[in-house]
């Protein structure tokens, strides 16, 4: 009993702090906000959704890999299950007409060569090295993309007291869509600067950026933006898109996770459950 | 507290191998009709739940080990290898990251309820002392271990942590150059670095299990204490460990697996840093460093002192405290619950701990550093001072006669219950 009456007041006053969170993010309009999207692979029930991230490879390929490179994928992880699984033929051609070729070797006389990409390759991008991509980029350097979901995250611009609930809230919901978020707010945050704002040469203004002056040029914009084979698309469908290849890129075990997880959950619940009530049977032989 | 074991070999076999190793005997003495306090409550199940979290952090760690390459330029890759090739490599990569987050939730749980409870008081300095040591043993592992995965934020805690020592050069110019360099390899963080911490990373797991055992025996002589803080005097005061004590340490631990479990497979990157997905960059600092959650007390009080040696001394002079503590806890009674002025300031402790937590995360700056100066001083404080002090002007609440009084609905002392009140004599 006074188990269950702890229990309802700790989620009575999780609630409480939850909402109370909730406001006092919306309360802090601050320099960097990054608002939270919805995401089909989101929270603890969250899978990814394969047509969409078909859709995000094409904006990779037509967009990003321009610049971009993805080594950490294989070719033949577009074909696994739990990732866009494209057909495997297409794979095959698709690492075949890859632009970037594989420097392989050394051949038989001890030359290093160039080959097409096989299924079991990396996704590379245009430049050999670091210092390439920074020579042909004004000094920039376009990071690689496996990872970037990853990397990247949502600081907390919330006050102070907020915080623990707002910590509480995003375990309890399991909230890991950071990256994404911060993708999706990157590429749909190109704007005109403030007027006491200066910008560096060749620099662009972004609002998700932190310090705001970006070198990436806007990829995609309003009315600049890729289309899909069934002819739609725009600037935000295209964000979301590749934000979410772009998760799976750097968690491409998110769906096979999830799924594990719940069985281990249900699993130690039930378990924990009759353990619970063994050691009550045993206890009730004893007064305690 | 003397007790024999009640082995009896059921085979001849057993009884061949008892008169020569008798390690049953031992086993059953110790984990199985071990006479525990009857008032145990679910903060006494860590014990147990920690235990897990040493063992479950070296399987998954050998298992990691065998796939992990500890060179500065493999180092990343093969962590994303794991992730991504080897077969169910996200599962153990996954365990062994937030197991190590588990390991220090448990026993920050543990220390904690010793110090609630005066679980460190005679006869039990010792199993205290060993306690501390296992702890900063444990940060020592845990911190080299986060160094393996070899991303930014393990470069960089690297560089900083280490980096420490080079305050000694303000007691003896160069002494601390030649410290850090020693624990360096070299004359920066590097590869070097990376191969020892790994070695060490591989050593310390097994130094712990050794010191845990110790940490067990310790408390096998003296026996547990409970919540009332009183000895067991009757063997009414006890249940053997088996089934009773067992009974609850497995539900403790199957519901702390289901926190394990859900950060496991739900939210593997939440406690850890986005920029440790980041491969370690020598030229490239990030605009924040700051170590695991864990640590974040400790890192703290090390940028709550204005000076850097004076941080150093500081921030380890928090663990050192500790050791003393069965002796600067002057009351005569264990037990927080009988001590109603004590009990605030335990609390006012959590806070300044947690506190420090929530600030070592936070830059060093404005009023972060004001607040991160006033718990480190009550931390202090609370050992220093406090403890000696309340122990002398308290006057405890009335002492239950016996721990069978304090749970028993006769309140008796001990008159048994029909045969189960004393089922250790069955």
């Amino acid at each position: 009993m006074r188990l269950m009456k702890n229990a309802s007041l700790a989620t009575l006053a999780f609630m409480i702090g939850a909402a109370l969170a909730s406001s006092g993010q919306a309360a802090d309009g601050g320099h960097a906000h990054i608002e939270r999207q919805t995401w089909s692979f989101g929270g603890f029930t969250g899978q990814y959704d394969q047509a969409q991230l078909q859709r995000g490879f094409q904006i990779y390929k037509d967009s990003c890999a321009f610049c971009h490179g993805l080594k950490r994928v294989r070719f033949r992880n577009l074909a696994e299950p739990g990732g866009p699984q494209f057909p495997e033929d297409a794979v095959k051609a698709l690492a075949q007409s890859w632009p970037n070729k594989v420097t392989d070797g050394p051949d038989d006389q001890g030359k290093m060569f160039e080959r097409e990409p096989k299924p079991f390759d990396p996704i590379l991008g245009p430049y050999k090295n670091d210092n390439e991509a920074r020579a042909s980029q004004n000094g920039a350097l376009p990071p690689d993309l496996s990872l970037i979901a990853k990397a990247r995250n949502v600081e907390y611009t919330g006050t102070w007291w907020a915080h623990p609930f707002s910590m509480l809230r995003d375990i309890a919901t399991s909230y890991q869509e950071g990256g994404p978020d911060y993708i999706y707010a990157l590429l749909t945050g190109y704007e005109e600067p403030p007027a006491d704002f200066t910008l560096a040469e060749g620099m662009q203004y972004n609002k998700a950026f932190p310090g705001h002056q970006i070198a990436m040029p806007p990829p995609i914009a309003k009315d600049s933006f890729i289309k899909y084979q069934d002819g739609s698309g725009s600037m935000e469908q295209n964000a979301r898109d590749i934000a979410a290849f772009l998760a799976w890129a750097g968690d491409p075990s998110l769906n096979t996770r999830k799924a594990t997880g719940w069985l281990v959950m249900l699993y130690l619940l039930v378990t924990t459950l009759l353990l619970y009530a063994g050691k009550r049977v045993i206890w009730s032989k004893i007064p305690h | 507290m003397e007790h024999t074991s009640s082995y009896e070999p059921k085979s001849s076999f057993a009884k061949w191998w008892d008169d020569r190793l008798p390690v049953a005997r031992l086993m059953h003495g110790q984990f199985v009709d071990f006479p525990t306090p009857r008032n145990l409550n679910y903060l006494w199940t860590f014990g147990g739940i920690l235990t897990f979290c040493l063992a479950a952090q070296i399987v998954t760690g050998i298992v990691l080990a065998m796939h992990y390459q500890p060179s500065a330029h493999e180092a990343f890759n093969s962590v994303e290898a794991i992730r991504r090739d080897v077969n169910y490599g996200w599962m153990i990569r996954n365990f062994h990251a937030v197991g190590a987050s588990m390991f220090f939730i448990a026993v920050y749980i543990h220390i904690f309820r010793g110090l609630y409870y005066g679980s460190y008081k005679a006869p039990r300095e010792v199993l205290w002392i060993i306690g501390v040591i296992i702890f900063l043993v444990m940060m020592a592992t845990a911190f080299m271990g986060y160094a393996l995965p070899w991303g930014q934020m393990s470069f960089w805690g690297v560089t900083v942590i280490t980096n420490l020592f080079s305050s000694l050069n303000e007691i003896i110019p160069g002494v601390g150059t030649a410290v850090v360099e020693w624990l360096w390899g070299g004359y920066s963080v590097s590869g070097t670095t990376l191969n020892r911490f790994f070695s060490l990373h591989y050593l310390l797991p097994f130094v712990l299990a050794g010191l845990v055992i110790l940490h067990i025996w310790a408390l096998h002589v003296a026996g547990q204490n409970n919540p009332t803080g009183l000895d067991i005097k009757t063997k009414a005061d006890a249940v053997p460990m088996y089934p009773y004590a067992v009974a609850k340490d497995a539900v403790g631990m199957f519901a702390f697996l289901l926190l394990f479990a859900w950060f496991v497979f739900f939210l593997p990157d939440y406690l850890g840093h986005a920029d440790n997905y980041i491969e370690a960059n020598p030229l490239v600092t990030p605009p924040h460093i700051v170590p695991e959650w864990y640590f974040l007390p400790f890192y703290a009080i090390l940028r709550a002192i204005p000076s850097k040696l004076g941080g150093v001394t500081a921030m380890f002079a928090a663990i050192a405290v500790l050791v003393f503590v069965p002796w600067l806890d002057t009351s005569r009674v264990r037990s927080a619950k009988y001590r109603p002025l004590y009990k605030w300031f335990f609390w006012l402790l959590v806070i300044s701990c947690l506190g420090l937590g929530y600030l070592g995360a936070k830059p060093p700056e404005g009023a972060y550093v004001i607040w991160s100066r006033i718990f480190t001083v009550y931390y202090f404080v609370h050992f220093l001072l406090v403890m000696p002090i309340i122990g002398l002007i308290e006057t405890p609440k009335p002492l239950p006669k016996s721990i069978s009084a304090s749970v028993l609905p006769s309140g008796g002392g001990g008159a048994p219950h029909g045969a189960a009140a004393a089922p250790e004599t069955r």
